[in-house]
Parts: structure tokens; sequence; C-alpha cells
């Protein structure tokens, strides 16, 4: 059984997995979510297989169809990679058993195809080492996510979709030119071999500045996360968990690896101004969160918010190196679990009273408590309440902070806290008082509220879980490179 | 000055000539269309580093525009789709911003 835990080739199987999983649903749909679910136990497993194959040999490295770099394909795989597969299956899963609960018959047949080409790209995505391979990604990703919005099929959804196909197209776009230009200058698309090369030029500067205005664009950071809200809040429930916990996620991951492998010797300015995106990102998306009268409007614009968190470690990182990383990737993961719980909450919500107008919002502690309790653990993390993961990754981020005087951003992380305690309690608030105008309600299946309490849970328990989780990301060094550099530069 | 300089050049001009064009257009097509001219844009550009050393093309570049061809074919496929049920929706082949209240 060791041997062929270690010997089987995780990372392959990651990607063909859910690849196959969504052929054999779309060509078979009578079992679809057995199918489904079966893939998404398999991705699960596949996870901890190269968990525990990364814990026993470092780094994974390996070259598709046996061609090797310059020429060939490289997956690679280090902590990094490996905490954000890991985030990915984990969600993944409970947005499935609670997607079995939420469609009916022909949605679930249009559901489980998408939503496994999503998580071929997303666990593509995590594991590519390769410039033009991460395009690729990039666009099977942005593609399967407009499809997944437009299933919803109203007028609403279908704008929403619209405009994120507009901006993702846009954003791969600029990525791709980026790529171009690396390539001009390199001649290699591999992350390893141009990150061994790469100096200061203007050639690189503006390859930096397309890949990262790309990325942007579809991580949402403020001011160009127009189409975030009205994407996010029109998709059917579990399809907005999984834009907004895994999605977005993937191109910040992206962003931050090429930051830390390609771009640090030449990031200075940059990296503050990022950070002053980050800011307002909170301020903006807390605001508009606290504006707005339906849950999921609300939900969408508080990762807005959250968004802005991510970026803070930009800066933070020039002086603090990996405890800022550390603390956006715990901020990331905790976001993850407990936005998800949210969206799914909020599709709960939606599904008990056949609205989401936040005023009329009718005792619904007493009478849907589960849910409501998902709702407030979930609210618990993203606040930063003691003990859950998004205290964790926000005191490491005060502590980076402080540690070098930024005083500004320490205010501005512990405001984003007190502003999303506002916008949280307001539906909080209204959940336990009686509305105006009574509506009628449908019976919510037992396993949409588990699911969305489970995963509440899972956000909290993160908080416990540092010492665990800290030390998988530091498989391979991913942060290294940028505390070495540091090191020449003091 | 060289093919491979014009080529460039010219995958610049079409690039930027695509961003303007799909700020500016509110019809769907239009903003697709702009697209697809960005894209040609980049693909010019590759092309052009394919053709830069005198002895023989480069084949990256070339196997990059081959793929992003591909890409792009499918992504303008979803896209004309959806526009097509955004207009049979509401009408307009156009993305309107009043929220549903």
């Amino acid at each position: 059984m060791g041997d062929f835990l270690l010997t089987m080739p995780w990372a392959v199987v990651l990607i063909l997995l859910p690849l196959v999983g969504a052929i054999v649903c779309f060509l078979w749909p009578k079992n679809v979510n057995q199918l489904g679910l079966v893939t998404l136990a398999g991705v699960f497993l596949s996870v901890v297989g190269l968990g525990a194959w990364l814990l026993e040999n470092g780094v994974y490295h390996h070259a598709v169809g046996g061609w090797n770099a310059p020429l060939g394909i490289h997956l690679y795989a280090d902590g990094l990679s490996l905490v954000m597969l890991g985030i990915t299956a984990l969600v993944g899963l409970f947005v499935s058993v609670y997607a079995t609960a939420y469609f009916d018959r022909v949605q679930s047949e249009q559901f489980w195809p998408l939503w496994l080409f999503l998580l071929t790209a997303l666990n593509a995505l995590f594991l590519s080492a390769d410039m033009f391979n991460l395009y690729v990604t990039l666009e099977l990703l942005g593609l399967s996510a407009v499809a997944l919005v437009a299933l919803a099929g109203g007028k609403a959804a279908l704008n929403g979709a619209m405009r994120y196909l507009l901006a993702s197209l846009l954003g791969s776009l600029l990525f791709l030119f980026g790529v171009a230009l690396l390539y001009h200058t390199y001649g290699s698309l591999d992350l390893a071999i141009l990150s061994e090369q790469i100096e200061a030029s203007p050639t690189v500067w503006m390859a930096l500045g397309l890949i990262s205005a790309g990325l942007l664009l579809k991580t949402a950071l403020f001011p160009l996360h127009f189409w975030l809200p009205p994407a996010h809040a029109s998709a059917f429930s579990p399809i907005s968990a999984l834009l907004s916990a895994l999605v977005v996620k993937a191109s910040f991951y992206l962003l931050l690896r090429l930051w830390l492998e390609l771009f640090w010797p030449i990031s200075g300015s940059v990296a503050g101004l990022l950070g002053i995106l980050g800011v307002m990102a909170i301020l903006w998306g807390s605001l508009q969160a606290l504006r707005q009268t339906r849950v999921k409007m609300l939900v969408a614009y508080s990762t807005v918010a959250q968004i802005g968190y991510l970026f803070l470690a930009f800066p933070l990182a020039m002086g603090a190196g990996v405890t800022a990383w550390n603390a956006v990737m715990y901020l990331a993961i905790s976001h993850a679990l407990a936005k998800a719980a949210m969206f799914m909450a909020a599709g709960n919500l939606l599904r008990f009273g056949g609205h989401d107008r936040i005023a009329d919002l009718d005792q619904l502690a007493q009478r849907l408590p589960l849910t409501v309790a998902a709702f407030a653990l979930a609210g618990v993390s993203l606040i930063g309440l003691p003990p859950s993961g998004g205290f964790i990754g926000k005191w490491l981020l005060l502590e980076a902070a402080l540690m070098q005087g930024r005083w500004d951003l320490a205010v501005v992380i512990v405001l984003g806290g007190v502003l999303a305690a506002m916008y949280l309690f307001k539906v909080l608030g209204y959940a336990f008082t009686e509305a105006s105008t009574p509506s009628k309600v449908t019976a919510v299946p037992v396993r949409m509220e588990w699911a969305a309490l489970l995963l509440a849970s899972g956000a909290i328990l993160l908080g416990f879980l540092a010492p665990l989780i800290l030390p998988l990301l530091a498989i391979g060094t991913p942060f290294d490179a940028f505390s070495s550099a540091q090191e020449v530069m003091s | 000055m060289s093919i491979a300089v014009l080529y460039a050049l010219v995958g610049i001009g079409l690039f930027c000539l695509g961003v303007y064009a799909l700020m500016i257009h509110a019809h769907l097509l239009r903003k697709i269309l702009a697209l697809n001219i960005m894209g040609s844009g980049v693909f010019m550009v590759l092309l052009a580093l394919a053709g830069r050393t005198e002895i023989m093309p480069d084949p990256v570049p070339a196997a990059m525009v081959i793929t992003g061809i591909v890409v792009a074919v499918s992504a303008t496929a979803f896209a004309l789709a959806l526009m097509l049920k955004i207009s049979a929706v509401t009408g307009r082949a156009e993305l309107n911003d009043e929220e549903e209240k």
C-alpha cells in the first residue's frame, strides 16, 4: 500500500480523473449524481495521495509524455499547490453533496459535466509550471465558469455571465500578450527556467504589467471588480459558492506564484500599488455590502472586500517575507470555506422563503436554525474573530504589518473586520425578527443544511489547524526565493 | 524594417484597436469581434517571434498560435451562443445595467 501511494503519478490522476468524469457525466447523464460524487471522492483521495508523496519526497516534478523542458511541459507541485488542491477538493466535495439536493434532474445533467470541467481546469492550473499551459487552463477555467453562471438562465444571470465572459476573455488575452513578451525575451515558457534568467528590462516590465493586469481583472481586485457581484449573485447558489470560493482564488494563486517565481526582483513599487488597491477593495467592498438589500448581493460584495485582504500581503512581504505569505494563504483558504458555506446558506434561505430580501427574512433563526448557524459561523471567520481560520490569517497579517510599523495597513485590517461584522449582523438581525410580509415557505433538504453547516464549521476548525497546515505550505519552500532575495537586498 | 518587426507592430496595433472597440461599442457582436481582433493581434506578435531568426522559424510560437486559435474559436462560439440567448430573453443584444428589484 505504501509503495502504491508513492508510485502513483497523483498529479496526472488529479487532472485526468475529473476530465474523464466530466465526459462520462456528459455521455451517460442517467446516474450523473453518483458518477459525479464518485469522481469528487477520487479527486479528494488523489490529493491525499499527492500530499503523502510530497511529505515523503519534497517537490513533485513530472515531465508530460517524457518530454523535458524547454520543449516539453512540466507539472510541478509544492506546498502552495498542495494546499490549493486540497481546499479545492474539500470545498468541491461539500458543494457537490449540496448540489445533489439542490438541482432537479435536468439541471444536474447540465451542472455536473461543467463543474467537473471546471475542476479539471482548477487542478491543472495549480499543477502547471509552463506559462502557455497556464494560459490554456485559465481559458478553460473562464469558459466553464461562465457557462455555469449562465445555467440559471434568467435575464440577470445571462447578463452577469456575458459581462463575466467579456472580462475573462480580456484578462486572458492580456495574460497571453505578456506570455508572448516573456517568450520573446527569454525563449522559454518554463517557470523554473524563466525564474533563473529573469532580470529587469523594459520588455519584462511590460510583460509584468500585462500579466498582472489580466490576472487582477480575473481576480476582481478593485477597481476591476465590476463583473463579480452580478455574476456571483445571479448564478445558482452552489455555483456562486464554487466561483467565490475557488475560481477567484485560482487566478490569485497564479498571480502569487508568478510574483514569487518571476517578478520579485523588480516588483518593489508595484507591490505598494497592489497594497493600495487592496485597501480600497476592503473599504469599497464592505461599504457596498452594507448598502445591499439582498443576501446574495451582500455576500458577493463581501467577496470583493475579502479579496482586498489577499493583496495587503504584497507590500508587507517586502519586509515580513514568509509571515505575510502564510497570512495570505491562510486567509485565502479560510475565505474559501467560509464563503462557500455562506453562499450555500444563502441558497437555503432562497429555497425556504423563495426570496433573499434581507428585510423579509422572517424569523429564520427559529425556523431554519442550522442554516442560520452556518451563516453565523462563516461570518465569524470572515470577520476574523477567534478561534476561526480567518482570525489566524488576520493575526498573521497584523503581525507582519506591525513588525514594519505599517500602522495604516493595521488600521485597515481591523476596520475591515468591523465593517464585515456590521454587514453580517444586518442579515442575522433580520433573521431573528418577524417580517412585515410573511411569505410562503418550502422545506429545505436536510443535506443542504448540513453541507453548509459542516463547511462553516471547517472554517472555524481551521483556526486550530495552523500547526498542521503551515508546515504543509512550507513543502518545497515556495516562499523561499523571496526571503533569500531580502537578505541580499538588506 | 524587417518583416518580423512589421508583423509585431501590426499585431500591437490590432490589439490596441481591439481594446478600444471593446470599450466603446455597446452591441455584443461588436464586443465579441473586438476580442477576436485583439486575439489576432497577439497571434501576429507570436508569428513575428517565430520569424525573427534568420535561419529557421521557431516552432514553439507557431504551436502556441494554433492552440490559441482553437481556444479563440471555442470562446467565440460560446460567446455568440450566449449573445443569442440574451437577445432572445431581452430583445436586444446588449448588456443592460438596470438591476432587477
